[in-house]
C-alpha cells in the first residue's frame, strides 16, 4: 500500500507548482500540460505523462484548479483546467518560498567568500 | 481529505478514464503527424502515458478514506462467508444471543432496582432527611418509615437547605364497602408533595397544600395504572368520591403513567393527603419518609450539617413518652442528615441486590462458555480454510489484513447476536418481574431499555466479539503459505502445538461450568433445604388471616368480646379443625418487640399475644407447664409462655416455670409484671432463616391496648383456598362490614422464599446451559482432533491395533482435559463460593459434597461427550482412511 519515496514524491511540490504556473497563462488541457512540463523540466519531473493525472486532481480538489470540457485546437474533446483565484494566490505564495529556498540553498553551496 | 468527493467517486473514476482516454487519442494523432504508423503510435501513446489502471486507481483512491473502504469491504466478504456455511453462523448466533440477552436482562433489572433515577425533573436535587444509623429499632416502624411526623413537623419549620421538602408514607387500606371492599395501596403525602417533585397531573388536578387539614381527609388522586384497572379510566367528575376507610373521598385527579410514587418498585393506587388526628401525633410512630429538593449551591454535606446543628433541639422536643431513660437518652442523641434520593427507596434494593450482581457475574460465565465454543469453532474452520488463507497471503495479503478480515467475520456474528440478545432480553426482563412478584406484592418495573441498557449491550458485544474472535484471527494469520499448501491438510498426524489453543478452549469450558453446576446445585439444594426445613410449627393446613372491624361501630369496649364471636364461628365452620387469634402471623416478616429484665438481665424478647388455641392450632407442643386458658383474663395475673432461648438468654438455664420478668414501659405498654406458666421449644420466628430470639407469648386478654382487629390462624382439614372461601363468605353474610382476609400460610411463606426461589431456577438452568455448551465444545474438539487424525488411527488400525485401543487412545486424550478442567474448576468454584456464602441456607460454599456431585456429573457428561467420536475413530475402515490420501 505504502508507496516508496520517489523522485516524484520529493518533488511533487514543486510539481504543483509547475502545473500552476504553466496554466497562468490561460486554460490548457492535460497532453499540452504534460509536454509543456517535460519540456520545461528536461524529463526530470514527469517520466510518464500519466503521473500527471493525480496531481491535477489533487490540485482541483484543492480548489488551485477547476476543469471543463471543451475542445482542442484539432478539433477533439478535452479536459481544460484554468486557474482559480485561489491557485493564483496558491503560485505567487509557492514561488516565493520556493525562491527562499533557493537562496538558502545556493548559499550553504555556494559560501559568499569572505 | 476528500469526502467531499467519497459518495461520487465511480462519477470521478468514469470521467478520468474519458480524460485519460482522449490524453491518449491526442498523443496517438500527434504520433501519426510524426509519421509513425498507426499501430505503432497507439503502442507509443500507451508507453508515454504509462499505466493507466494505475493513474486511476491512485485517484480513485485519492477519493476514498481508506480504512472506511477496506472495512466496507473486510464486512461485506465476510457476510459472504458466512451465507456459505449458514449452520455456522445460526449457531454462532443463537448462542451469542443466549448469553448476551441473558446478561442484558439481569442488567436491565439491575438497572431498574438500582441505577435508574425517579422520573421526575432534576432528580439528583432530591435528598432525604434520615436518622444517621437508623432509629435503633425504637417505636413502631412502617415500611420506609424513617421520621415521625413530629419530626417532621419541625424539620419543615426550621431547615434552610431546602427549597420545598415534604413527606410520604405507605400503607395498606381499604376502599369500598361490606363485600365489595378491597385492599390498595395507599400513597399518604403532604400537601407539597407532588409540586416539589414536580410532576404533572395526567387530568384533574393534582394534591395541593390546602388539601392538608383536619382528619378525615376529603380529597384523593389515584395513579393512572388503577384509574385505567378500577375506574375504567372514566373523566373523574366534580363530586366523584370512593369510600376509603369509612369517609368519602373525592377523586380529583390523575396522576402521569410514568409516575409510580417514590417506593421503586411498588406502583401505588390511590394519593391521599396527610390530615391531622383530633388526638396529637404519635411520637413513637415511624411512619413517614421526610425528603425535599435542595436549594441551588447546597450539596448534601451542606444540608447534612445544617440538619446536625438543628437535631439536638428536634429530639429534645419530641422525645415519645412513657420510655425508661436509656432509651430517652438515646433517643436525644439522634442526629439528622441528608442523604441522595434522586433514585428512591426500594425494597427491592435489600432483597435482590446481591442476587442480581450475582446473577450477572454467572450470566458472564455462561456467555464466556459460549465464547469459548465460538472460538472452538472459528478455530475448526480456520483450519480447514487454512488453503484459502494461505492463497490469500500468498498472493500478497498482509497478515493485518487478514486478521481485519476475520474479525470484521466475528464482529459480524457478535453484532447479530447482540441484536437478537437485546430483543431476547426485552422479554427475559418481563418474565423475570413477572417472577418475583408474588399475590401480595406485585412489582412494577421500568425495565425499558434506556441508554444504560445499550451502553452495557454494546460493551458486552465488543468484549465477546474481542473473546472469540481475536485468537482464532491471530491464529490464522500465523499459517506459513508454503507449507499450509504443501501439507494441504493431509498431515499424517497433526502436530500438537496444532490444537493447544483449542486444548485451552476446552478446559476453561469445563473448569467455568463447573463452578456454574457448582453454583447452580448450591442454589437448588439450598432452595430445597428452605423448602423442607421444619419451622418448628404446622404449614400445611394452615390458613393465615385478618379481621378488621372498625367499619362495625363497635364501642371499644365490645371489640374482645366480638373478636371472640367472630373466632367462634370460624371455629365452627365445617372443615375447621382449630384456630385461634394472634397477634403477628409467624415467618411471614412482622415483629413485635418489648425490652425485657429478668433478675439483672436486660434485653429484648419478641413479644406475641395470642388466643388460648394458638399452640394446638400450629401444632407448637408446650414442653413444661401449662398453656393459655379462658382464664388468663386481664383483670388475672399476668402471664407469659416463653421458648428455650429466652430460658437461656433471661433465666440462666434455671427452672423457669413460675419465675417473672418485666417488661419495660413502652408508650402504650406500661410496665408490667409477666409469670412465666409455660416453655415451648425453640421455633422460627418471623422468617425461615434467621436465628431464633428469645420469644414470648401471652393471652391476648391481657393486651393492654387492643384495637379492633386481629390476625388469625386456622388449622382445617380441608385445603386453604377452599376453606378460606367458605370463611369469608360465612362471615359475609352475617358481618357485612367485618374486613376479612384470608391466604394459604404455606404458599405465603413459599412466597417470601421467592429471591431463593428466583436463584435457585436461574442457576439451575444456566448451570445445565453451561453444562450442554461444555458438553457441545467437548464434543466438537474431539471429533475435530479425531478427524485430523484419520491418517493415523487409519495406520494404526492397518498395523493391528484393537478398536479398544484407539477408544482407549481418544478417550485419554479427553480425560486428560476434562482433569485439569475439574481440578482449575473445583479451585475457581471455591474463590466463587465466597460471594454466595450470604445467599445460602443450610450449606457452606465449599460443600464437598456439591463440588463432588457436580464434577461427577461433568465428568460423566463429558466421558460421553468424548465417546462418540471415539467409537467413531475405531470404526474406522484403515483401507478407506488410507486410501483417502
Amino acid at each position: 500500500m505504502g508507496k516508496k519515496p520517489t523522485q516524484t514524491d520529493i518533488l511533487q511540490g514543486t510539481l504543483d507548482m509547475l502545473i500552476l504556473q504553466i496554466l497562468a497563462p490561460g486554460a490548457a488541457h492535460g497532453h499540452t500540460i504534460a509536454y509543456a512540463i517535460e519540456r520545461r523540466s528536461e524529463e526530470v519531473l514527469l517520466v510518464e505523462h500519466g503521473s500527471l493525472y493525480p496531481a491535477l486532481h489533487r490540485l482541483e480538489d484543492r480548489g488551485w484548479i477547476a476543469s471543463f470540457w471543451g475542445t482542442s485546437e484539432n478539433n477533439r474533446k478535452a479536459r481544460y483546467y484554468r486557474l482559480t483565484a485561489a491557485g493564483r494566490k496558491q503560485l505567487s505564495a509557492e514561488m516565493s518560498r520556493w525562491e527562499r529556498v533557493v537562496r538558502a540553498v545556493n548559499q550553504v553551496l555556494r559560501p559568499v567568500q569572505e | 481529505m476528500s469526502s467531499r468527493r467519497f459518495f461520487k467517486r465511480r462519477w470521478w473514476d468514469d470521467e478520468r478514464a474519458r480524460e485519460i482516454a482522449a490524453y491518449l487519442e491526442n498523443e496517438t494523432a500527434d504520433n501519426i503527424a510524426r509519421g509513425m504508423p498507426p499501430t505503432e503510435a497507439a503502442a507509443a501513446a500507451r508507453r508515454k502515458f504509462g499505466n493507466p489502471g494505475l493513474v486511476r486507481e491512485e485517484i480513485y483512491r485519492m477519493n476514498t478514506i481508506g480504512w472506511l473502504e477496506s472495512a466496507w469491504q473486510d464486512l461485506r466478504y465476510g457476510m459472504r462467508t458466512l451465507r456459505l456455511s449458514p449452520g455456522f453462523a445460526a449457531v454462532a448466533i443463537v448462542s451469542l444471543a443466549l448469553g448476551i440477552g441473558a446478561n442484558t436482562a439481569i442488567f436491565q433489572l439491575l438497572d431498574a432496582v438500582r441505577l435508574r433515577s425517579l422520573p421526575i425533573q432534576n432528580p439528583q436535587e432530591l435528598a432525604e432527611v434520615k436518622i444517621v444509623g437508623g432509629n435503633h429499632g425504637m417505636g413502631r416502624n412502617q415500611q420506609y418509615g424513617e421520621l415521625t411526623r413530629p419530626i417532621w413537623q419541625l424539620i419543615r419549620g426550621q431547615q434552610h437547605a431546602f427549597s420545598g421538602m415534604f413527606a410520604w408514607s405507605v400503607n395498606r387500606r381499604y376502599v369500598g364497602r361490606g363485600a365489595d371492599m378491597r385492599s390498595f395501596r395507599g400513597l399518604w403525602v403532604t400537601g407539597d408533595f407532588f409540586r416539589v417533585l414536580r410532576v404533572q397531573p395526567w387530568r384533574g388536578r393534582l394534591l395541593m397544600p390546602e388539601d392538608e387539614g383536619a382528619c378525615p381527609v376529603t380529597s384523593a388522586v389515584v395513579s393512572y395504572a388503577y384509574w385505567q384497572s378500577h375506574l375504567a379510566g372514566r373523566e373523574p367528575e366534580p363530586g366523584f368520591k370512593l369510600e376509603v376507610d369509612n369517609d368519602l373521598v373525592e377523586i380529583v385527579g390523575v396522576t402521569r403513567p410514568d409516575f409510580v410514587g417514590l417506593s421503586v418498585g411498588d406502583n401505588f393506587d390511590i394519593a391521599l393527603p396527610f390530615c391531622q388526628p383530633k388526638e396529637v401525633l404519635q411520637r413513637d410512630l415511624f411512619d413517614v419518609s421526610v425528603m425535599g429538593r435542595l436549594k441551588p449551591g447546597w450539596t448534601l454535606a451542606r444540608a447534612s450539617a445544617g440538619m446536625q446543628t438543628l437535631s439536638s433541639g428536634i429530639f429534645e422536643a419530641t422525645v415519645p413518652p412513657g420510655r425508661d431513660a436509656r432509651s430517652t437518652e438515646t433517643y436525644k442523641h439522634f442526629r439528622l442528615a441528608a442523604y441522595p434520593a434522586g433514585q428512591g427507596v426500594s425494597w427491592l434494593r435489600e432483597s435482590y441486590d446481591d442476587s442480581l450482581w450475582l446473577l450477572l457475574g454467572i450470566t458472564g460465565l455462561v456467555l464466556l462458555i459460549a465464547c469459548a465454543n465460538l472460538a472452538n469453532l472459528i478455530l475448526a474452520r480456520a483450519s480447514t480454510r487454512e488453503r484459502e488463507l494461505a492463497v490469500r497471503l500468498a498472493l500478497g495479503a498482509s497478515r493485518g489484513r487478514l486478521v481485519r478480515q476475520l474479525l470484521a467475520e466475528s464482529a459480524l456474528l457478535a453484532a447479530a447476536g447482540t441484536l437478537l440478545g437485546v430483543a431476547l432480553a426485552h422479554s427475559l426482563s418481563r418474565v423475570l418481574v413477572w417472577a418475583i412478584s408474588t399475590e401480595g406484592s406485585s412489582v412494577t418495573l421500568n425495565t425499558g431499555i434506556d441508554w444504560r441498557v445499550l451502553l452495557f449491550a454494546a460493551g458486552v458485544a465488543i468484549l465477546t466479539c474481542a473473546a472469540f474472535g481475536v485468537l482464532p484471527a491471530l491464529r490464522a494469520s500465523q499459517a506459513q503459505p508454503a507449507a499450509a499448501m504443501k501439507a494441504g491438510g493431509r498431515g499424517m498426524t497433526a502436530g500438537r502445538e496444532r490444537f493447544s489453543l483449542q486444548r485451552l478452549m476446552v478446559v476453561t469450558q469445563v473448569s467455568v461450568s463447573l463452578v456454574l453446576l457448582v453454583g447452580a446445585l448450591l442454589f437448588v439444594r439450598s432452595f430445597r433445604n428452605l423448602l423442607t426445613f421444619d419451622p418448628g410449627m404446622r404449614e400445611s393446613g394452615i390458613t393465615t388471616g385478618f379481621l378488621g372491624f372498625w367499619q362495625s361501630n363497635l364501642p371499644p369496649r365490645r371489640w374482645v368480646e366480638f373478636k371472640r364471636e367472630l373466632l367462634d364461628e370460624i371455629r365452627a365452620t365445617p372443615g375447621v379443625l382449630n384456630a385461634a387469634a394472634t397477634s403477628n402471623a409467624p415467618l411471614l416478616g412482622s415483629s413485635w418487640e418489648h425490652g425485657v429484665r429478668a433478675g439483672a438481665v436486660e434485653g429484648d424478647a419478641k413479644f406475641t399475644w395470642v388466643s388460648p388455641g394458638y399452640f394446638d392450632t400450629m401444632g407448637i407442643p408446650v414442653v413444661r407447664g401449662r398453656g393459655f386458658g379462658v382464664n388468663d383474663t386481664a383483670a388475672s395475673t399476668k402471664v407469659a409462655i416463653v421458648n428455650q432461648t429466652f430460658v437461656r438468654k433471661f433465666l440462666g438455664g434455671a427452672d423457669p416455670i413460675g419465675q417473672t420478668f418485666r417488661g419495660m414501659q413502652e408508650g402504650d405498654y406500661p410496665t408490667t409484671l409477666y409469670e412465666i406458666v409455660g416453655i415451648i421449644p425453640d421455633t422460627q420466628y418471623n422468617d425461615l432463616r434467621g436465628k431464633t430470639p428469645p420469644m414470648t407469648f401471652e393471652p391476648d386478654l391481657q393486651l393492654p391496648a387492643p384495637g379492633p382487629w386481629t390476625g388469625l390462624m386456622v388449622y382445617s382439614s380441608a385445603p386453604p383456598a377452599a376453606i378460606g372461601a367458605t370463611i369469608k363468605r360465612r362471615l359475609a353474610a352475617r358481618h357485612p362490614d367485618v374486613i376479612v382476609e384470608l391466604s394459604d400460610f404455606q404458599k405465603d411463606i413459599r412466597d417470601e422464599l421467592v429471591p431463593e426461589r428466583l436463584m435457585a431456577a436461574l442457576c439451575g438452568s444456566f448451570g445445565v446451559l453451561a453444562a450442554v455448551l461444555a458438553m457441545v465444545g467437548l464434543y466438537g474438539v474431539i471429533s475435530f482432533i479425531v478427524a485430523r487424525r484419520r491418517n493415523e488411527i487409519g495406520i494404526r488400525l492397518a498395523l493391528g491395533a484393537e478398536r479398544g485401543q484407539v477408544v482407549a487412545m481418544v478417550m485419554r486424550e479427553a480425560g486428560r482435559l476434562l482433569l485439569i478442567g475439574v481440578v482449575t474448576g473445583a479451585a475457581l468454584s471455591l474463590l466463587a463460593g465466597r460471594g454466595a456464602r450470604a445467599l445460602l441456607f443450610g450449606l457452606k460454599p465449599y460443600d464437598p459434597l456439591t463440588l463432588v456431585a457436580a464434577g461427577l456429573l461433568l465428568s460423566s457428561i463429558a466421558a460421553a461427550a468424548s465417546f462418540l467420536p471415539a467409537r467413531r475413530a475405531s470404526k474406522l475402515d484403515p483401507m478407506a482412511a488410507l486410501r483417502d490420501e
